[in-house]
């Protein structure tokens, strides 16, 4: 048991003990770490018994070859030879004798037992005692990349936790009976599972638990809003910080990709029904991964020459690198899934053409269409949408131009308009693709910036200026139609509108200029018209997205279902696997004759 | 993949021809629309108009002028290699009825795309008056292919080589003068000789499409590159285009944006070489 890691163990719930007759403590240092030293006889013979002086790990070490479950007769402190055993308590799992000490945890003495069978690790802690140690160790905060190099390079920005970090964070889980978290995730993962099987060292196990639920979990473990999902309602959180679920999520997915050998469940046997998928963001792989999963011979068709949607155009590489897309999808392909990709469909294929080859259709095509502000100047050269900006960057790998032929967007005063997670991509992509001052203009305040958390203060940390309660009003070129500034309108917030956020008030006189050489809007996407062109029957409301059954995700045309972005408007990585499986599970009612 | 199943060079080596097996494409492209290449792993996404289709034998055809690093690298493709992507059809088809007569305007390369819309405008069963205009006689593409669609024909050179000298705006003056049953006129080419041609059917009040070619990455809606002012508001040409009525379009704002990557342009010939 000597072989762990220093680190490793001085995080650990450490635990001083104390022999309850001489009040003599059996730690004892040994080489470098500490171990606790009893007397044991078995069968007449005395021997030296090691035991980590740790509350999650049990190892116990005899100087005498001892069989695994062989009982101990008794067993002594070493100081004082009197017996430890204690008449009125038996083992709570096993029911052998124990041997009983005290603890001392954080200021306070408790009694504790040592269980004589050689392998039980009973220690008759209450929930609540193992929860007051426990409590003590704070979140631990994932390694992250420095934020003065992080701005030249596009590696991924958090490292990922150790194994030890990961320990010492799953460690933390209360492992609630009736677990909050699992009701905050929209997927509904079984959280205290997996994180049970990270601290029993089954990282294998940990993502298989995952993958149950969730299709992508290196993706969602980096980019889902965990701090308003599982994170918010977990009950830690209430008087300390929460467990860091995103981050153990990342972990373990990560551990399988590293570990190549790492055992894939088989194709399932198919069924003669056939899915067509259009689109291959985090919806449509959620669809085509669980209906393949059941049998259906699934087909994704993806526009765009790779697939992964938003993932692999949208988010930037070092937020997620595309190594873990490609290495997901390419999960969804040995599992059987059939990938189509420069197939748009509505120019292509129509949903009629579909349906004459496929039983059912699931449409997750998001909200492509960018927005634009609608003001003077705004199709002035170096003026772009987040959309082209991100797809020439992630997709196109112009930041590697000339050796990938699309050139990039270059400036040295950037602005980027929006305060979304997209905003912030683009701003901190500007500054890795040189940009000397990049500047965030939104119309709110700080607190309303829709932002998670984590991309503001990563953004704020790499130097990029926020002017919040600045709203645009029209881009200046110069003599060659080049932007060269934007004039911008300061704002005050007035009362709350329907949606809670406080209305912004344009000050008027409060008129100025920001100087600018490339100007990215990043204000929002809309629905794409190109499938809807050749589908006018498919119904739609009044923004222009897919009217659905609330309940099966099923459009007015039957079998047909859609569901993310392109039903609900820009939204989250994981509110669109949550729909995709919602509509996979209606597909496969559906199609099984089970409603 | 895709394969080239053919690949011809026409004016001098400047204008390249390739036929690329595309069945599904092929079944479902109408005239107008353009499809996106890729042709390997580095390759920018470029948009060129289909200027063929054979949906028996499966293949398209597209037609292209060397103008910077992507379309040379298109150059090196012969027949039997395969591009990596190719995405479509995608834009609108044109969409024209019985006008009566029809007079279409090609310049340069345009002419190759002009081909398959003047197909469309004779399905329609309209008369046409077809120009053609290009630098010199051996810039000169397709002209037996154009004059089997055309009922009257006019060619015009820069240098007078070939044909009447001047630009096809002065033939087609002398055509508006001259006729009044001329009904739409349909201009395809440099953006130069589409926006001197509007100026001129706008004094005579003849309705003029023109389809634009702009910088696109997607081609499905996505990126916003490509848009143009069209009656003062911003449209994607992706999508609600390629064609639009040419006196709504702002053709020095479209030049300026198509200019953008010049200078980038330039750099990736120049890596290229190294």
């Amino acid at each position: 048991m000597l072989d762990y890691d220093v680190k490793y163990l001085k995080f650990k719930t450490y635990l001083s003990t104390y022999c309850p007759h001489c009040n003599k403590s059996f730690n004892v240092k040994e080489k470098e770490h500490d171990v606790l030293v009893y007397k044991g006889i078995k069968d007449g013979v005395e021997m030296d018994i090691k035991l980590s002086p740790y509350l999650d790990v049990f190892e116990v070490e005899t100087s005498m070859p001892l069989e695994q479950n062989s009982v101990l007769d008794d067993l002594l402190c070493p100081a004082c030879n009197q017996s430890l055993v204690d008449p009125a308590t038996a083992c709570g799992e096993c029911g052998s004798k124990v041997g009983k000490i005290t603890i001392s945890a954080y200021s306070k003495l408790l009694p504790f037992f040592v269980c004589l069978k050689y392998g039980c690790e009973w220690h008759g802690l209450t929930k609540a005692d193992e929860r007051h140690i426990k409590l003590k160790i704070p979140r631990q905060e994932m390694p992250e990349q420095d934020q003065k190099l992080r701005v030249h390079n596009f590696i991924e920005v958090p490292y990922g936790l150790t194994t030890e970090l990961a320990q010492l964070e799953a460690g933390r889980c209360l492992q609630c009976v009736t677990p909050k978290c699992v009701g905050g995730c929209p997927v509904g993962i079984d959280i205290p599972a997996f994180i049970k099987l990270i601290r029993e060292e089954n990282y294998e196990g940990a993502a298989h638990k995952i993958k149950e639920r969730n299709v992508l979990p290196a993706v969602c473990g980096r980019v889902c809003p965990q701090e308003d999902q599982c994170e918010s309602k977990c009950v830690l959180g209430l008087r300390d910080d929460p467990v860091a679920i995103g981050n153990l999520e990342r972990f373990v997915a990560d551990w399988t990709i590293k570990m190549e050998n790492a055992k894939q469940p088989l194709p399932p046997k198919r069924l003669n029904k056939k899915v067509a998928v259009i689109g291959s963001g985090p919806g449509g792989i959620t669809v085509a991964a669980d209906l393949s999963q059941l049998g259906y011979s699934v087909t994704l068709y993806e526009a765009l020459h790779e697939a992964g949607g938003v993932l692999v155009y949208g988010i930037p590489e070092f937020r997620l690198p595309k190594a873990i897309v490609r290495q997901e999808i390419e999960y969804l392909r040995k599992f059987g899934v059939k990938i189509e990709l420069n197939s748009v469909i509505g120019a292509l294929y129509t949903i009629d053409d579909l349906l004459e080859m496929h039983d059912a259709i699931y449409i997750g095509v998001g909200a492509g269409l960018p927005k634009f502000m609608n003001i003077p100047g705004e199709n002035l050269c170096n003026v772009y949408s987040s959309n082209e900006y991100l797809t020439r960057i992630n997709l196109m790998k112009a930041y590697r131009f000339p050796e990938y032929d699309t050139p990039m967007p270059e400036g040295k005063n950037v602005v980027v308009l929006g305060g979304g997670n997209v905003a912030m991509d683009c701003a901190r992509n500007a500054l890795r693709c040189g940009a000397n001052n990049v500047t965030i203009v939104y119309r709110r305040s700080r607190k309303e910036l829709p932002a998670r958390e984590e991309e503001v203060r990563h953004a704020m940390e790499e130097g990029i200026v926020f002017r919040l309660l600045t709203n645009p009003i029209r881009f200046i070129g110069n003599d060659v139609n080049w932007v060269k500034a934007m004039e911008c309108v300061k704002m005050d917030l007035g009362e709350p509108d329907a949606s809670g956020r406080r209305v912004p008030i344009p000050i008027e006189g409060s008129n100025f200029e920001i100087e600018t050489d490339l100007a990215i809007v990043a204000i929002g996407t809309g629905p794409n018209p190109l499938l809807f062109n050749t589908t006018p029957q498919l119904e739609r409301n009044k923004w222009g997205y897919i009217k659905v059954n609330e309940e099966t995700l099923e459009t007015s045309i039957p079998n047909v279902y859609a569901g993310g972005d392109i039903v609900t408007g820009s939204a989250t990585v994981i509110s669109a696997m949550g729909a995709g499986r919602i509509a996979a599970d209606h597909i496969h009612q559906k199609l099984s004759g089970g409603a | 993949m895709f394969e080239v199943t053919r690949h011809d060079e026409m004016a001098q080596g400047s204008i390249i021809r390739l036929d690329l097996n595309a069945p599904q494409i092929a079944a479902k492209a109408r005239p107008g629309q353009f499809v996106i290449i890729r042709a390997n792993e580095y390759g920018e996404r470029i948009p060129l108009t289909i200027a063929d289709t054979d949906p028996y034998s499966g293949t398209i055809t597209i037609i292209f002028q060397i103008v910077g690093k992507s379309t040379a690298l298109l150059r090196a493709y012969k027949a039997g290699d395969y591009l990596k992507d190719v995405v479509g059809p995608l834009g609108k088809p044109v969409e024209i009825d019985n006008v009566g007569t029809v007079v279409v305007v090609g310049g340069g390369t345009g002419i190759a795309i002009l081909h398959h819309v003047t197909k469309a405008v004779k399905d329609a069963g309209n008369d046409i008056i077809g120009i053609l205009g290009a630098r010199s006689k051996d810039y000169i593409i397709m002209e037996d292919e154009m004059r089997q669609l055309c009922d009257e024909m006019v060619i015009t050179t820069d240098d007078g080589s070939y044909g009447l000298q001047g630009f096809v705006t002065t033939a087609l003056q002398k055509y508006l003068d001259e006729r009044f049953d001329i009904k739409l006129v349909y201009a395809i080419g440099p953006i130069i000789m589409m926006k001197n041609v509007c100026n001129l059917t706008r004094k005579y009040n003849i309705k003029t499409m023109v389809s634009l070619n702009p910088i696109m990455v997607d081609g499905t809606g996505m990126c916003g590159g490509c848009r143009v002012t069209v009656s003062g508001k911003t449209s994607f040409c992706c999508c609600d285009g390629p064609d639009f009525d040419g006196h709504a379009v702002d053709f020095d704002e479209l030049e300026k944006r198509n200019n953008m990557y010049l200078k980038k342009e330039k750099d990736a010939l120049l890596f290229s070489i190294r």
